[in-house]
């Protein structure tokens, strides 16, 4: 009856949203190799604009400063998200915990806009009652970037907690362990996928976030995005399809790699199960 | 220190992330509330400050409210308000219209094929959003992918001029945000009771009949929530208007950012976040309330 229609339409429609996601990204890393200036008009094939891109001092000093606040910034917010992930699941009621839940979720929606504008006035009005941050740069960024970064970690961490069985925290305090060995020897461990999981996420919004890190930062730092956004206000330029290219290859591989890892540790407890279901 | 830390652990578990978010998220907010009270001054600090000791003893509190009656009477912050919200809930609806087939069409697909599509709906949120964008500059250039092929074909003989217009920045909101549409549709769709729709079928309901009056409101959860997750940011956006909409799209986030950065009036720009926070306050708050729903029938 009208089933084949429907999945007809239903197939229609999925590759036409798969193709409009991707079709602008295979453009970019195509033309990335145009031997021509004007980027969508073709000129011949050359790989002289990833020359360009890795002459310039510019994007260098742009990756390694990304780099460091990502790096930083993910591994704070793993442990403050973590931290907070733990309050909010396993501690019940305390004082201040509709506050702290508001806090902890508000920067999920927050514009960006927002966030930065207020972080910056922050940073401007400490400076001028505690001396402190004397400039803007890598730290003010850094504390900014954490700051979002976190709410993201401890949603991670709040859904793992709620999902996990709680018996063998049961059964060690039943042994007599006391909550802090729980915490330390039973329930991080068991958290450790969520956590990394939390640390990837924070490192990737580091390395994309334009709007906050343009607000408090200062002279002389300037991440990839501001560098990449400062270029290609004034137009298409073939050295940034060059760029682009590079980001794109380096996050599939990354994105294959997990894929085939987690494809791997199912297929191996599916084949643990049924093993025990054979014996 | 070792005793310290087992008999304290969980007031520091708790403390170390709320006073950061008291200092880094909630000060801020206070800051920006006091900023877009006082007056513009050509100083450093470029406001005037709210409390000043005049005398010896004497305080004097200074508020000013001129900022938001001067937002109130400008048309230009008016019509910019108007007009992110115009623009933020048709792409909320376009991408709405995308995303519901594709969420339903990955539900109801053969195990692996559903990884594989899920994988390829997240796999873009990893790459640069501003490379994403980047993207379509070149695709609706008046030089650009489209206009080139259109003439190429022999359909037009001028190139449409596309960037720098509304048009462009519609496509770039939908482009960015439809997978935060998909996600939360498919996570309530996925939880949901195939059954039914089987039921209804075998009852003699129409598919148009079975849709609008048991997939639509069974799965309205999940339109609520993706539908608040691409309008919140959607208008408070920057980028896109920014760099595809030219000058002549007026959004409220590229108001803010250019009252502070270009004319340096932190009080109005103070002003302008605050009410583009009045604004969003209320889907901010459905969004938790689902949110929290959400966990607490998990």
């Amino acid at each position: 009856m009208n089933n084949g229609k429907q999945s007809r339409f239903l197939f229609t429609m999925t590759c036409f949203g798969l193709a409009f996601l991707y079709v602008p990204m295979i453009l970019l890393v195509f033309y990335s190799f145009n031997k021509s200036r004007i980027v969508p008009v073709w000129g011949g094939f050359s790989t002289k604009w990833y020359g360009v891109l890795f002459e310039s001092k510019e994007v260098g000093e742009a990756i390694v400063l990304s780099l460091k606040v990502a790096t930083v910034n993910a591994t704070f917010a793993m442990i403050l998200g973590t931290l907070a992930g733990l309050a909010l699941v396993r501690f019940g009621r305390f004082k201040g915990r509709t506050l702290f839940t508001g806090m902890i979720s508000a920067p999920l929606v927050m514009p960006e806009v927002i966030t930065g504008l207020s972080l910056l006035l922050l940073f401007i009005t400490l400076n001028e009652f505690i001396g402190w941050p004397s400039s803007r740069g890598f730290t003010t960024i850094t504390i900014a970037h954490i700051t979002f970064s976190m709410a993201y970690v401890a949603v991670i961490i709040q859904s793992r907690l709620t999902g996990m069985a709680q018996d063998l925290e049961e059964a060690a305090q039943d042994l007599g362990a006391k909550p802090f060995r729980v915490l330390v020897d039973i329930t991080l461990p068991l958290l450790a996928p969520g956590m990394l999981a939390g640390w990837l996420l924070a490192f990737t919004l580091s390395l994309d976030d334009l709007i906050i890190a343009s607000f408090v930062s200062g002279p002389g730092a300037v991440t990839l995005p501001m560098l990449i956004y400062s270029r290609i206000r004034l137009g298409l330029r073939p050295d940034i399809n060059a760029l682009a290219t590079i980001i794109i290859l380096v996050v599939a591989i990354g994105v294959l790699v997990a894929a085939w890892i987690m494809f791997r540790q199912q297929k191996q407890r599916e084949l643990e199960l049924k093993m025990s279901e054979e014996t | 220190m070792g005793h310290l830390l087992q008999r304290n652990w969980r007031t520091l578990v708790l403390f170390i992330p709320f006073f950061w978010l008291l200092l880094f998220f909630l000060a801020p907010f206070f800051i920006v509330l006091k900023i877009s009270l006082a007056e513009s001054v050509i100083a450093s600090p470029p406001f005037t400050p709210m409390i000043e000791w005049v005398d010896e003893g004497i305080m004097n509190i200074r508020v000013v409210i001129d900022n938001f009656a001067y937002l109130w009477e400008d048309d230009l912050y008016a019509k910019t308000y108007l007009n992110s919200l115009k623009i933020s809930s048709i792409s909320t609806i376009l991408c709405l219209l995308i995303g519901y087939p594709m969420a339903y069409a990955i539900v109801r697909s053969s195990h692996t094929t559903k990884h594989i599509l899920l994988m390829l709906v997240i796999l873009p949120f990893w790459t640069s959003f501003l490379l994403r964008v980047y993207a379509w500059m070149g695709l609706l250039a008046d030089q650009g992918t489209i206009n080139n092929l259109l003439i190429a074909i022999g359909i037009i003989d001028e190139p449409i001029r596309m960037l720098y217009t509304p048009f462009a920045v519609y496509i770039g909101i939908v482009y960015t945000y439809v997978p935060f549409m998909i996600l939360p549709l498919y996570a309530n769709m996925e939880k949901l009771d195939w059954i039914l729709l089987e039921a209804a079928a075998d009852l003699g309901a129409k598919p148009m009949t079975t849709f609008f009056t048991v997939t639509l409101p069974m799965t309205l959860p999940g339109i609520v929530a993706g539908s608040l997750l691409v309008f919140i940011p959607a208008t408070g956006e920057f980028v896109i208007p920014d760099l595809l909409g030219g000058g002549n799209v007026l959004m409220i986030g590229r108001i803010l950012y250019n009252e502070f950065n270009a004319n340096i009036d932190w009080p109005v720009a103070s002003a302008v976040a605050i009410a583009l926070l009045l604004l969003l306050v209320l889907p901010m708050m459905l969004y938790q309330h689902i949110q929290a729903k959400q966990t607490e029938a998990e």
